[in-house]
C-alpha cells in the first residue's frame, strides 16, 4: 500500500517537473532582460508595444465573434440531433472531428481558392469580409471542442421531455431553446466558449495566411526578432489559457442540477 | 354521450411497417376522468401523445371541445400534461416553473403572481415557491408538475404515468390528491397507467388497451366484474381459471374434474361436450359452504399466505388450483396445508371465457 502510494507520488512529481521546469525556465529567462538582476522589463516592453495591444484586441474581438457564431451553429444543431435525428449523431461527430485531422493550412488554402478575387463570392476582396472569413475559419477549428462540450451538456438533461413539457405549455422553438435548453447547458456552452477563446488567441496559420493583424502572427514575429519578449509573451499566453480553464472550473460549480431523478 | 368534450375517431398510428394503434374510438365527457390501462407496448401512451400533439395520427381525427385538433401543434392545443419523469425545468424555481406557461402566453405580472400562489396552495406547497426542483422529493416534484400543467387553465389534462416513478406510499396519497384536484376543478382528464389498482381507484371510466386497440371501455365496476374479453378478465385483477366440459347444455351443467356445477344462462349457446374456461375472482369464492352460493367443489389446501387483514388461500382442485381470499379473524386460526376442504361460489359470479 505504502509502496504504491510512493510510486504514485513519484510519477506525479516527474510529470509535474516535466511540465513546470520549462515553464519556470521561460519565466526566469523572461525576467533577465536587465543585466545582472531580475526585472519585468520584457513585460513592460510587451505591454507597452502598440502592436501587442492592437493584435491582442483584434484576436479578442475575433474570439468573441467566433464564440457567438459557434453557439449559433452548434447549440441548435446538437439539440436538434439529440431530439429528432439521433441516427445522424455518428456522422455529425465525424464531421466535427475533421478540423483536428485536416491541417489549418489546407483549410485556409481552400478558402483562398474558393473566396479569392476571381470567385463569385470574393470574401478576400476587403478587410472586413476577410475578417468574416477568418471568424468562420476559427469557428471551424473550434468545432470539435464546442460540439463535444454542448453535446455532453445536452446528455445531462432529458432533452425530449423538457422540450415536450415546454411545448405543451405553449412555447415555440425559439422560446424552448433560449429559455429551457440553453440555460440548462450554459455551463457546457461556456466551457466550449473558453476553449474556443484559448484556440483563437494563439492561432497563427489562418491569420497569417489571410494576412490579418492577429495575436498569433504577432507572437511569431516577436519570437523571430527579439530575445526576452517572446519568453514574456509565452508566459502571458499561458496565463490567459490557464485563466480560461479556471473560469470553466469555477462556472461548473454553478451548473443547475437535474430534476429528472426519480427517488 | 350527451356532452362529448374529447372525441377520438378511428385513430390509427403506424411507425414504418408497425401499426401501434388501430381503429381507436373514444368519447370523453366534459369533466370526466378516463384512464388508459394496459401492458407495456399496448399503445396507450401513443394515443395520449396523439391527443397532446406530439405524434401525428396516420389516420382518423381528434376533436377537443368540438374543434378538430388532429394537425395542430402541441403549443396550439391549450392542453396541460404531466410526465412520468416530472420534466420540471431544472434551472427555474418552483414558482418560475409554475409561471412558465402563463409567461409564454404573455399574461400580466400581477395575474401570474396570483395564479402561482393559487397553484402552490392547491398542491399544498405554499412555502416552496423559491426552491429549485432538485431540492424537492419525487412526490413534491410531481405535484409541482401538476400545478405547472394546471396554471394556464388548460381545457384538457393529460397524465402520462405520473405516479410510476414514486414509491408505493407516495403513489397512493398522490393519486388521491390528483383525483381531488381534478374533481375540484372539474377538468376533463386522461390518465395513462399500467397499474390496474390506480386505474380502478380513481377513474370514472377505464379504457383497457391491448395490441393497439381498446379491448373494453367501461366503469371500473364493469371492467372488473363484467370483463368482455379474455384479455381484460386476465389483466384486470386476479383471476382463477378452471377448465370445464359442458355435460348437459340444455340444463347448463358443466363438469369440472369429477364434479358438476349448474351455470344458468351462462353458456351462450355452447354445446354438450364443449370445453370451456370458467373464471372466478378470488373474493367470489368462499372456503366451505355458504348461504347464496349454489356451486360447490371439493379440494385440498395447497398454500396459505397471511397478508395481514386478508389470508390468501390456494386450494388444489385435481389438476388446477384456485386462489381465494378470506378476512383475518383473530379468533379463527388460518387453514392448514393438506387439509381437505370444500369451496363454494355463486354460479352467477362465474365468467365464461370464450
Amino acid at each position: 500500500m505504502r509502496s504504491s502510494r510512493l510510486w504514485a507520488w513519484l510519477t506525479f512529481a516527474v510529470g509535474a517537473a516535466c511540465f513546470f521546469i520549462p515553464l519556470l525556465a521561460t519565466l526566469e529567462f523572461s525576467m533577465r532582460m536587465r543585466r545582472g538582476t531580475y526585472s519585468f522589463d520584457a513585460y513592460k516592453v510587451v505591454f507597452g508595444d502598440p502592436r501587442f495591444q492592437a493584435t491582442f484586441s483584434y484576436s479578442v474581438v475575433a474570439a468573441i465573434m467566433t464564440i457567438i457564431l459557434g453557439i449559433l451553429i452548434v447549440v441548435p444543431a446538437a439539440y436538434w440531433i439529440r431530439l429528432r435525428l439521433p441516427q445522424l449523431r455518428p456522422i455529425v461527430e465525424f464531421i466535427t472531428l475533421l478540423p483536428l485531422v485536416i491541417p489549418a493550412i489546407v483549410i485556409v488554402f481552400g478558402y483562398i481558392r474558393m473566396y479569392g478575387s476571381s470567385s463569385p463570392l470574393p470574401l478576400l476582396a476587403s478587410s472586413r469580409s476577410t475578417d468574416l472569413l477568418l471568424v468562420i475559419g476559427y469557428a471551424t477549428l473550434a468545432l470539435p471542442y464546442m460540439y463535444r462540450a454542448v453535446d455532453t451538456g445536452l446528455r445531462t438533461i432529458d432533452v425530449r421531455t423538457l422540450t415536450e413539457a415546454a411545448q405543451i405549455l405553449g412555447a415555440g422553438w425559439s422560446t424552448i431553446i433560449v429559455r429551457v435548453i440553453l440555460p440548462n447547458v450554459l455551463i457546457a456552452v461556456l466551457s466550449g466558449a473558453f476553449l474556443t477563446f484559448a484556440i483563437v488567441i494563439g492561432e497563427f496559420t489562418m491569420a497569417s495566411l489571410l494576412n490579418r493583424p492577429a495575436f498569433g502572427p504577432y507572437l511569431q514575429n516577436i519570437g523571430a526578432n527579439r530575445a526576452y519578449e517572446p519568453a514574456a509573451l509565452a508566459v502571458i499566453a499561458f496565463a490567459i489559457t490557464w485563466g480560461c480553464m479556471s473560469v470553466i472550473q469555477l462556472l461548473s460549480r454553478f451548473a443547475p442540477r437535474s430534476s429528472n431523478r426519480p427517488n | 354521450m350527451a356532452d362529448t368534450f374529447l372525441s377520438i375517431r378511428n385513430v390509427r398510428k403506424t411507425f414504418a411497417t408497425t401499426t401501434v394503434v388501430q381503429d381507436f374510438n373514444l368519447d370523453v365527457a366534459r369533466g370526466e376522468f378516463v384512464s388508459f390501462l394496459g401492458p407495456s407496448g399496448c399503445g396507450k401512451t401513443t394515443v395520449l401523445r396523439m391527443v397532446a400533439g406530439f405524434e401525428e395520427p396516420s389516420g382518423g381525427a381528434i376533436h377537443i371541445a368540438g374543434k378538430d385538433v388532429t394537425r395542430l401543434k402541441p403549443n396550439q392545443r391549450n392542453i396541460g400534461m404531466v410526465f412520468q419523469a416530472y420534466a420540471l425545468f431544472p434551472n427555474l424555481t418552483v414558482a418560475q416553473n409554475i409561471a412558465f406557461g402563463l409567461k409564454v402566453a404573455g399574461a400580466p405580472r400581477a395575474e401570474i403572481d396570483q395564479r402561482v400562489a393559487e397553484m402552490l396552495s392547491l398542491i399544498k406547497l405554499p412555502e416552496f415557491g423559491e426552491r429549485f426542483p432538485y431540492q424537492l422529493s419525487g412526490g413534491q416534484q410531481q405535484r409541482v408538475a401538476l400545478a405547472r400543467a394546471l396554471a394556464p387553465k388548460p381545457k384538457l389534462l393529460l397524465l402520462d404515468e405520473p405516479l410510476s416513478a414514486l414509491d408505493a406510499k407516495v403513489r397512493v396519497s398522490l393519486r388521491d390528491e390528483i383525483r381531488g384536484i381534478q374533481k375540484e376543478l372539474g377538468i376533463t382528464t386522461v390518465f395513462v397507467t399500467h397499474d390496474q389498482e390506480e386505474a380502478l381507484s380513481i377513474s370514472d371510466r377505464i379504457v383497457v388497451m391491448y395490441g393497439g386497440r381498446a379491448e373494453q371501455v367501461g366503469t371500473p365496476f364493469e371492467i372488473y366484474n363484467r370483463p368482455s374479453t379474455r384479455f381484460v378478465a386476465n389483466f384486470v385483477g386476479t383471476l382463477n381459471v378452471l377448465e370445464g366440459t359442458v355435460s348437459d347444455a340444455a340444463s347448463g351443467k358443466v363438469r369440472i374434474n369429477t364434479e358438476e356445477i349448474a351455470l344458468k344462462n351462462k353458456l351462450n349457446g355452447s354445446r354438450t361436450g364443449e370445453t370451456l374456461s370458467l373464471a372466478l375472482r378470488p373474493e367470489a369464492i368462499a372456503l366451505g359452504r355458504r348461504a347464496g352460493h349454489d356451486a360447490n367443489l371439493s379440494g385440498e389446501i395447497a398454500e396459505v399466505h397471511f397478508l395481514g387483514s386478508v389470508i390468501r388461500v390456494r386450494v388444489g382442485l385435481g389438476s388446477s388450483t384456485v386462489s381465494l381470499d378470506t378476512f383475518n379473524n383473530s379468533s379463527t386460526p388460518p387453514p392448514t396445508v393438506g387439509q381437505r376442504t370444500e369451496i363454494s361460489f355463486a354460479s352467477e359470479d362465474v365468467l365464461v371465457l370464450h
